[in-house]
């Protein structure tokens, strides 16, 4: 039997990889996966808290999220290629990302 | 199980959520535009009415705890559906004269307002989620409208890369909380939790995804750019609605589920959040050359006079605030739009509005009037919402607080003043023809102006007979 603990810790070092990913990455494409990984992150977190509470709460929330994260990759994806279309580039450097 | 007593509570949303798919509908039926404008509109409208309708009745809860309603989740209501009209309102015409006249773009708004809505009345986790991502995916799309621009499309993946960055902080804080109480409902949160690190972490994670979505420092790097980037009159609907929109959650999140041990701790916090939005605000609205980053820069500060507000609980001061708040800088951006309209001249710069007072008089009058207000000078609403919120840090004694607020806010009064005096007191560059805008846009605005001088002169009684609202009524 695997305790609650391994589920939550592969859950934290996947969402501290989304986040590192986020910071150091400069492809838009790739920080867009570094967040959806964050948030598959946190489905898995959700559903292991479901499961050990015996609450069906956690897993109602993780098919609403999927829901989310598929509406956002819709939209974010459509930006980056406009993006691509603007500067021939994905880079977000190029693009001047958190100027003053 | 009563469903007719649910939608009955949610009605605003629900006639905003049918109003949005009839007006998408309408597009691929190839309608003309002006049916989609109108429709909108008038959905808005109802919306409206029903919520002012229900802020007055006796408020509780609908779809199994998932929601509130009346009282104040009702009176954000009312100023978000407020922020959504007026933007319809003023849109159509700047919209026509960038070419960006598209019946998609209602639809878009309608969809912000629906998420703003549940957002505004979330008393459960997954409705607080459901509704943010409902606002910013479609708030994602409004802000990437100019797409072919440069500047349009930098907003856009700004905007989104970091909201989605921002949501996944905000849902991992959500899976903490539930983790250590087992619980989604706020107040159910609120009675289960215990000071574990476990939920001392889920409420960071959840207060940071928050403060991004209400632009504080340090959380503030994607507004100035969003908001230049963004079709101007969409830009006032983020700066107000979306921004109302997470208040009112967030004060629903402290009141329903913050215990009362930690209560404390959360108070300092947003303390801190507050002065630093305050000072960093006014401090890098002061060197802006552009119109829209310092208005930008500008509603940064106002979110940090307002988390002043939040921090002393009085959440009454701050719903007033976010009213005033909305229709002065809806207009502010109001007149933006106006002269952004004028085709073979660039209004961007501070510079540009150089002599404008003397060509477009109305407009220089319109503009200076939410200017006036926008810095909290009486008699307009700017002041009496300062007023409140400041006035109730003092009660709370927190005299500092209140004492950086109103210095942070005489700075404030530099940088708006400065574009008065481009307006009136510099000679115009070159001779610019404006166009004449339509009777509507100048009676919105026109009406804006005036509703920030009313609710400037006599402020809360006339909100309290208008809405039922008072400083009583609970969450």
């Amino acid at each position: 039997m695997i305790g609650i603990d391994w589920y939550l810790a592969l859950s934290a070092i996947l969402f501290v990889i989304g986040i590192v990913g986020v910071l150091i990455r400069r492809n838009a494409i790739v920080v867009f996966m570094c967040v959806e990984l964050m948030l598959n992150a946190v489905n898995l977190a959700l559903l292991s808290f479901s499961a050990y509470h015996g609450d069906i709460g956690g897993m109602i929330l993780v098919f609403f999220s999927l829901a989310v994260a598929a509406a956002e990759a819709v939209v974010g994806l459509a930006i980056i290629i406009a993006i691509f279309r603007n500067h021939l580039s994905v880079d977000i450097l190029k693009v001047n990302l958190l100027r003053w | 199980m009563n469903y007719l007593h649910d939608i009955q509570a949610f009605l605003p949303g629900v006639i905003i959520a049918f109003t949005g798919l009839i007006t998408i509908l309408l597009e691929s039926l190839k309608r003309d535009v002006r049916t989609m404008y109108g429709v909108s509109a008038a959905g808005v409208l109802a919306a409206l009415i029903a919520a002012i309708l229900s802020s007055t009745s006796e408020g509780g809860t609908a779809f199994t705890d998932a929601i509130v309603y009346g009282g104040w989740s009702s009176f954000g209501q009312v100023i978000i559906l407020i922020g959504t009209l007026f933007s319809i309102l003023l849109s159509a015409d700047y919209l026509k004269s960038k070419s960006l006249h598209f019946g998609e773009v209602y639809a878009m708004i309608l969809f912000a307002s629906l998420g703003m809505l549940v957002l505004a009345a979330s008393n459960h986790l997954i409705t607080l989620f459901l509704g943010i991502e409902t606002m910013s995916v479609a708030l994602y799309v409004l802000a990437g409208l100019m797409h072919y621009r440069k500047t349009g499309a930098e907003a856009a993946l700004k905007y989104f890369l970091l909201g989605a960055f921002a949501t996944g902080f905000l849902l991992f804080g959500i899976a903490l909380i539930y983790g250590s109480t087992g619980e989604m409902t706020l107040t159910s949160v609120a009675a289960a939790a215990s000071p574990t690190p476990l939920f001392l972490a889920g409420s960071g994670l959840l207060l940071t995804g928050i403060f991004f979505k209400i632009g504080a420092v340090p959380f503030h790097m994607w507004t100035p750019d969003v908001y230049e980037g963004t079709p101007t009159t969409l830009t006032g609907f983020m700066a107000t609605s979306a921004k109302t929109a997470s208040f009112v959650a967030f004060a629903l999140i402290l009141v329903r589920m913050v215990p009362e041990t930690s209560y404390e701790s959360w108070q300092s916090v947003i303390q801190v959040i507050a002065i630093l939005t305050m000072i960093v605000g006014n401090v890098i609205a002061l060197v802006q050359e552009n119109v829209k980053r310092m208005l930008a820069y500008s509603s940064i500060a106002h979110a940090g006079y307002l988390l002043v507000g939040m921090a002393s609980g009085g959440y009454s001061a701050v719903l007033f605030y976010l009213f005033a708040y909305t229709i002065m800088n809806l207009g502010a951006f109001g007149v933006i739009a106006y002269f952004e309209r004028t085709k073979n001249f660039d209004f961007t710069s501070i510079e540009s509005y150089a002599g404008l007072g003397s060509r477009a008089p109305l407009m220089g009058v319109l503009l200076s009037v939410f200017l006036f207000s926008l810095i909290g000078i009486p008699p307009f609403a700017g002041f009496m919402g300062k007023y409140y919120v400041f006035a109730s840090a003092v009660q709370a004694g927190m005299i500092p607080l209140a004492v950086i607020g109103v210095l942070a806010s005489a700075a404030s009064v530099y940088y708006y003043l400065r574009v008065m005096v481009y307006l009136y007191f510099k000679p115009e560059h070159k001779p610019v023809h404006l166009e004449k805008a339509s009777v509507l846009f100048t009676a919105t605005l026109i009406l804006l102006a005036a509703s920030t001088l009313y609710f400037g002169i006599e402020p809360l009684v006339s909100v309290t007979d208008l809405f039922g609202f008072v400083t009583g009524i609970s969450p």
